[in-house]
């Protein structure tokens, strides 16, 4: 029996399903085809893209936790320019599959410069604004941590940006609903969310940190359940697609998100442990709208029984 | 690159070395695909409170005939011990094979192969393949003792061996660098082949230098996707930060920083 599987963001964001693979945990999607069909994914969000190129923080960057991981990678990327002349051509072969552009930067002017040259590449028809990276010490997180900072950059952006403009937001806010608002009334078609969780890890027996920016990223299913509580009150708060992210390991933990509120869900850490999974939540949310005789996975959305 | 897959394997011998080894030969289900020596597997380890990523492991041999990957597994952790846990016919999930290798076209006729603590797992099938392709292959192991000297007959039955120990309970008394072939006799080998802890290939590595012969080291950096897309397990070389799971594991020494 045939469900229908597809959802539409908005603004020309369509996609054949709802799961997308969360930026930086994805590469630029050939990395995964020698072990899936990349192109039967509903999104593949790559990298962090920055207008100059990045070298990222010193190694180490990376920490494993309970149930997670701490990441200090720092945005490291070749640049906006490589990625446009070198890397794009490459996603061309992708055609069932949206490809969308992490849009990193450090100050207005950088994100208004990369998002220009993002809107002439034909084969992408979405960016997701990062306004949320805890790991680069200029800009990153803190434009998303204010209303009027985020709402900034947002309308910034919006004025050279004329495709799907999705905004990404950070966890490490007090209110993430009033942040949602603030960029959904800046122009934002949807909003991503969650980002990394500020974290720290440290090794007792040498006394020192982890990782050699002492605090970074957390992800991975430790952070799911502040994850599912975000989605539901910003979905409540914004009337704009909110995507889902933050722990998904299963169909299971895909279902939750939309039922909290997302229209699509994004897949990061868990690529890392098992990377056919992004394909494996594919298939356990159809057979979960056959289980549950549901026609179409939009009406999962917010779908929560109170 | 190689072909990269995610295969369940089955166990079919699991073996403990004392003091703290073991030695897993993994059956694929049916024909294993190319590998090259120095590649690595991702393994996947029991989602616990204390282990979640996957653990990088070097492959330490191959048999095509049996379709069997043998691994030689310190238990330093909760992940490798956890390993140490598996009985055969148990179910091992892999991602593999992982990373450049070495390039044995580099090797000429007479390399010399460093191994130093559990850094020689992968130079078993190195040397294999090396001996296939008609070099005289030397191996210099150094361990802290005796003990730690692991399953010299497979080493002795490709080439010839010398060993050092830290403790003296074994071959010439010290590190490697303190060996003859990495003295006087060094210009006698065409490359150096070398893992091992950081301290003894930086070591070595001057010792490359100076005598001018070819040094590849392989490296071990902490590591979460193993494939080149997290970014996290770079190393600094002098074109910026190369991630060591798929630019390495295996480096030319001239490229790092290293003094
Ligand atoms: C490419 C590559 C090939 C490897 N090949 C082998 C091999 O053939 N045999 C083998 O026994 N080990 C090998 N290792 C090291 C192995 O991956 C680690 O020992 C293992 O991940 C430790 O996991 P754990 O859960 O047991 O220990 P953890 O609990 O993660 O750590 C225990 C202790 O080991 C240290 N440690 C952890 N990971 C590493 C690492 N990558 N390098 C150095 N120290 C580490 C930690 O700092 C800690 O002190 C390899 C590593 C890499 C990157
Ligand atoms: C190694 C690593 C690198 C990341 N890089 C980026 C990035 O470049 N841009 C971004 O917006 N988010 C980045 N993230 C955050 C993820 O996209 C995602 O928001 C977060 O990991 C939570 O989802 P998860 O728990 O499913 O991984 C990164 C995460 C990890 C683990
Ligand atoms: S471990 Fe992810 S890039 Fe190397």
């Amino acid at each position: 029996m045939g469900v229908n599987l597809s959802v539409d963001l908005g603004k020309g964001l369509k996609l054949q399903n709802p799961v997308m693979t969360a930026s930086g945990t994805f590469g630029y999607g050939y990395e995964y085809d020698d072990f899936i069909d990349v192109d039967s994914l509903g999104g593949i969000i790559v990298k962090g893209t920055t207008l100059k190129p990045r070298e990222g923080n010193a190694y180490p960057r990376l920490a494993e936790t309970p149930r997670g991981i701490i990441n200090a990678v720092g945005l490291q990327n070749k640049g906006v320019d490589y990625f446009c002349d070198n890397i794009n051509p490459k996603l061309k072969k992708y055609t069932k599959t949206q490809v969308l552009v992490n849009v990193s930067g450090s100050c207005v002017e950088d994100y208004v410069a990369t998002a220009e040259r993002i809107n002439e590449l034909d084969n992408i028809p979405a960016i997701e604004l990062n306004i949320s990276c805890p790991n680069v010490k200029e800009g990153g997180m803190g434009f998303g941590t204010s209303c009027e900072s985020a709402a900034n950059v947002v309308s910034a952006v919006r004025k050279v940006y004329k495709k799907h403009l999705m905004v990404k937001l950070t966890p490490n806010v007090t209110s993430i609903a009033d942040i949602a608002k603030a960029v959904e009334g800046a122009g934002a078609d949807s909003v991503s969310l969650i980002n990394t969780l500020l974290g720290m890890a440290i090794d007792a027996e040498r006394r020192r940190p982890v990782i050699s920016t002492v605090t970074g990223g957390l992800s991975g299913p430790a952070v799911k359940p502040v994850a599912l509580r975000m989605v539901w009150q910003v979905s409540k708060a914004v009337n704009i697609p909110v995507v889902g992210l933050g722990g998904i390991c299963s169909a299971t933990d895909a279902v939750e998100f939309l039922l909290a509120g997302a229209s699509a869900i994004q897949i990061g850490t868990a690529n890392f442990i098992d990377p056919t999974i992004s394909v494996q939540v594919v298939n356990g949310i159809q057979e979960y709208l056959v289980r549950h005789k549901i026609d179409s996975v939009k009406e999962l959305t917010g779908g929560l029984l109170l | 690159m190689l072909k990269r897959f995610t295969t369940d394997f089955t166990v079919k011998q699991i073996e403990a070395i004392e003091p703290d080894y073991i030695l897993l030969t993994l059956k694929h289900p049916d024909n294993l695909p190319e590998i090259n020596a120095g590649q690595f597997v991702e393994v996947k380890i029991p989602d616990t409170a204390g282990t979640f990523l996957r653990r990088p492991i070097s492959v330490h041999y191959v048999d095509r005939e049996a379709n069997t990957i043998t691994l030689l597994i310190r238990t330093v952790g909760n992940g490798t011990r956890m390993l140490g846990l598996l009985k055969q016919n148990d179910t091992l999930n892999l991602v593999y094979p992982l990373g450049n290798g070495f390039d044995c076209s580099k090797a000429g006729n007479r390399p010399l192969l460093i191994g130093g603590g559990v850094g020689v797992a992968p130079l078993l099938y190195l040397g294999h393949i090396l001996k296939e392709n008609g070099s005289d292959v030397n191996y210099l192991l150094g361990a802290r003792s005796a003990d730690g000297l692991l399953r010299m007959d497979a080493y002795k039955s490709i080439g010839n061996v010398a060993v050092t120990t830290e403790d003296g309970t074994a071959g010439t008394k010290g590190f490697v660098t303190d060996h003859e072939f990495l003295k006087s006799g060094v210009n006698q080998f065409t490359s150096m082949l070398v893992c091992g802890p950081t301290p003894m290939m930086k070591a070595i590595s001057k010792v490359a230098k100076a005598s001018g012969i070819p040094c590849y080291v392989s490296l071990e950096n902490k590591m979460a996707c193993g494939i080149g897309v997290c970014l996290c397990c770079v190393t600094d070389t002098k074109k910026g930060h190369k991630c060591v799971c798929s630019e390495g594991p295996v480096f030319d020494i001239n490229d790092l920083k290293w003094e």
